[in-house]
């Protein structure tokens, strides 16, 4: 009993460090009901149970089914032919560990993912096996994220949504050439068909359950995908280009950015960097957010002579210092569309902004109180009583004002740029 | 000048409200009898708790909020803050003398108060669902000691009764020395007067555990060890969305032993 306990134990070592690269972790958008007196339940908000060194929450169970792969990607650090300690887990013991922590309130859910090993079906199939267990064997209503592997059948990527609350193809190379620079054995189609078969099968049961309350789901909260930046040359603008085609034509929840890490760095085909481009990995993701909830559009956020990110400032406030035309806003007259424009100015406070100036017209005090980061917003609005102090800035001037006091949190703790001095102790004289 | 006093629960302080309003009265403050006395020269009339009183009261706050509002007078009560009687107060005479919407006017002090207030209560019922850790015990039961900051155990029930249907679980709330259990679909509240765990920590004692727990505990460290990852390092992220205060309850951040 104790020997395979600890042989559990040492493959959960091996296959968690194996999965930690994948970054999804959401247990979001799935309220799947506790209905068979069973075990677990979704919560559509999601719920994060931990959260890691790195600051990465932990809300699914992220595992690997097997590190064994026979591919041989650049990128990847399960590539087979990397000499690491490689293990594979049982269907059934990926099954215990999960409800073991799950019962323990320790995980919202399982995120499976896998090697693939002989070839992609028969490494679906095991995968679909472990969801299919944990929903009839043991009765279990909680958060399941399966990863469909590119080149699976169509049948078993049907099956794995039927069982699944969201399903996900991870592109990792934005474009087609790098990707067949970098992964020779994989293509394209192979990732792009599951997505459509994917997006397809999800607006079908989505129309069925309008029908028929009964209806089986499919994948109910939906799909995503996650894209590797700074291992190939490609520019922001391309990938948040991509990104909300991907939101816009294969109806993906999520796609989410992977802030390349050397992990093969003898790979010569990989730039050679010596820590994660963590600040332009935040800025794409604010890019994605102000897609997906401050309805900016992709051109608005990068304009055709910039295929890069501002790296200093947000790529909202970017977006009003280019477009200085727009404002002043009226708080008190704008639409809320416009609003959200404005920097230091969130969804939140947005739409109280709405609610409350019915009542009554706000002024910069009420703003404040709102929760309004006045520091920036103050050059953009107008209010009330007074128009704004510093009406009339030019950009440039401005750009460096507002930098100068952001004591951005970023500046030490995340600067990812090569310092000419970061390792150089100054040799002091000594004191006799 | 009156002051009412009441016996520290919602429902006194409902019963107040009722009070208030039958007796034409507007009172200075609305504070628990049992807290320090604030006044010296003051009327004081103390209110025992009538839950037929508390009920109306109850009942014409729900027909007046709007959906997703039914609960913020409740929530913002249980924050526990000096004073917050007296703004919940205000914000009922303003609602019932017929202001629509009041919930939503931000620019008033008082609502946004409570809105602020209510919000902190939920956030602590959230981190509620996050940061509870069940240890299993030899009679099969799934045990968390934990110390919210606010009252807010009974707001996780639900959360908890639908998704541990079939195992026993008991939540305590080691600062206000109650807990709910549940086991036969029933949630019950429940005092313990023998304690078998550490008041601090919430650790069962040791000989009183399932043989498979230690187990779990020593995986579910591994696990978050193994996954994290060194490169991104970031203490501060880490403690923003997980403050120090939980740590303590958390096996994946005590040390092996």
């Amino acid at each position: 009993m104790s020997a395979m306990n600890d042989s559990v134990h040492e493959k959960l070592k091996i296959l968690s460090d194996a999965a930690k690269y994948d970054v999804s972790c959401a247990s979001s958008g799935s309220n799947r009901a506790n209905t068979s007196k069973g075990i677990g339940s979704g919560v559509a908000c999601g719920i994060c149970h931990s959260f890691t060194e790195d600051g990465r929450c932990v809300s699914l169970f992220k595992i690997l089914m097997t590190n064994n792969c026979i591919y041989d990607c650049a990128y990847c650090i399960n590539r087979r032919t990397n000499d690491r300690p490689r293990a594979t887990f049982t269907a059934q013991e990926i099954v215990d560990l999960t409800i073991g922590f799950y019962r323990r309130n320790y995980i919202e859910g399982l995120f499976l993912s896998s090697g693939v090993i002989k070839n992609p079906d028969y490494t679906m199939e095991r995968m679909v096996l472990v969801a299919k267990k944990l929903r009839q064997e043991e009765n279990y209503n909680g958060y399941i994220h399966l990863k469909a592997i590119p080149g699976a059948s169509s049948e078993l990527i049907h099956e794995a949504g039927i069982w699944a609350d969201r399903l996900s193809v991870n592109m990792e190379i934005p474009t087609e050439p790098n990707l067949k620079k970098l992964a020779p054995e994989k293509n394209y189609p192979d990732i792009v068909t599951p997505m459509g078969q994917i997006r397809d099968s999800i607006l079908v049961a989505k129309e069925e359950r309008k029908k028929y309350r009964k209806a089986p789901r499919f994948a109910p909260a939906g799909q995503s995908t996650q894209l590797i930046v700074g291992a190939t040359p490609e520019t922001d603008r391309q990938i948040i280009l991509l990104s909300s085609g991907l939101y816009k034509k294969q109806n993906l929840k999520r796609v989410y950015f992977s802030g390349y890490l050397p992990v093969n760095s003898y790979d010569a085909r990989l730039p050679a960097v010596n820590r994660p481009p963590l600040v332009r990995e935040n800025r794409l993701y604010q890019s994605d957010w102000l897609m997906r909830f401050y309805h900016f559009k992709a051109e608005e956020i990068l304009s055709d002579d910039q295929p890069f990110l501002d790296l200093d400032v947000d790529p909202k406030l970017g977006f009003a210092l280019r477009n200085m035309h727009l404002f002043p806003v009226d708080i008190n007259r704008a639409d809320y569309e416009m609003i959200l424009r404005i920097p230091g100015v969130g969804v939140q406070s947005a739409q109280k902004i709405i609610l409350a100036r019915k009542h009554r017209r706000l002024n910069s005090l009420h703003l404040k109180k709102l929760g309004i980061v006045m520091k920036r917003a103050k050059y953009f609005i107008t209010c009330n009583e007074l128009p704004a102090p510093g009406m009339g800035w030019e950009p440039k001037r401005l750009r460096h004002k507002l930098l100068c006091e952001m004591n951005s949190k970023y500046k030490n703790s995340l600067n990812t740029q090569l310092s000419l001095f970061a390792d150089y102790k100054p040799v002091l004289p000594t004191l006799h | 000048m009156k002051i009412y006093t009441y016996d520290n629960t919602f429902e006194g302080f409902l019963t107040c409200v009722f009070d208030c309003y039958s007796r034409k009265d507007f009172p200075v403050d609305i504070c628990s009898r049992y807290g320090e006395q604030r006044y010296l020269f003051v009327e004081s009339i103390d209110v025992p708790t009538n839950p037929k009183k508390a009920e109306r009261v109850w009942k014409g706050i729900q027909k007046h909020l709007s959906g997703k509002n039914k609960q913020l007078l409740f929530y913002a009560y249980l924050s526990e803050e000096l004073g917050i009687e007296m703004k919940i107060y205000r914000f009922l005479r303003r609602m019932f003398s017929g202001h629509l919407n009041l919930e939503t006017d931000y620019g008033d002090p008082d609502v946004l108060h409570l809105t602020q207030a209510s919000q902190k209560v939920k956030k602590e019922a959230m981190r509620m669902m996050q940061f509870v850790r069940f240890q299993r015990t030899k009679d099969r039961m799934y045990f968390c000691g934990i110390e919210p900051r606010y009252d807010v155990i009974p707001l996780i029930i639900n959360h908890y009764q639908k998704r541990f249907t079939d195992q026993r679980w008991l939540i305590y709330d080691l600062k206000r020395n109650y807990g709910i259990l549940y086991g036969n679909e029933k949630v019950e509240e429940v005092v313990l007067t023998k304690k078998q765990f550490n008041a601090y920590n919430g650790q069962v004692k040791e000989e009183l555990l399932h043989e498979g727990e230690d187990f779990y505990q020593k995986l579910w460290r591994s696990y978050f060890k193994h996954i994290n990852i060194e490169e991104r390092k970031n203490l501060k992220l880490q403690r923003q969305h997980m403050p120090r205060r939980f740590w303590r309850y958390l096996p994946e951040k005590q040390e092996a032993n």
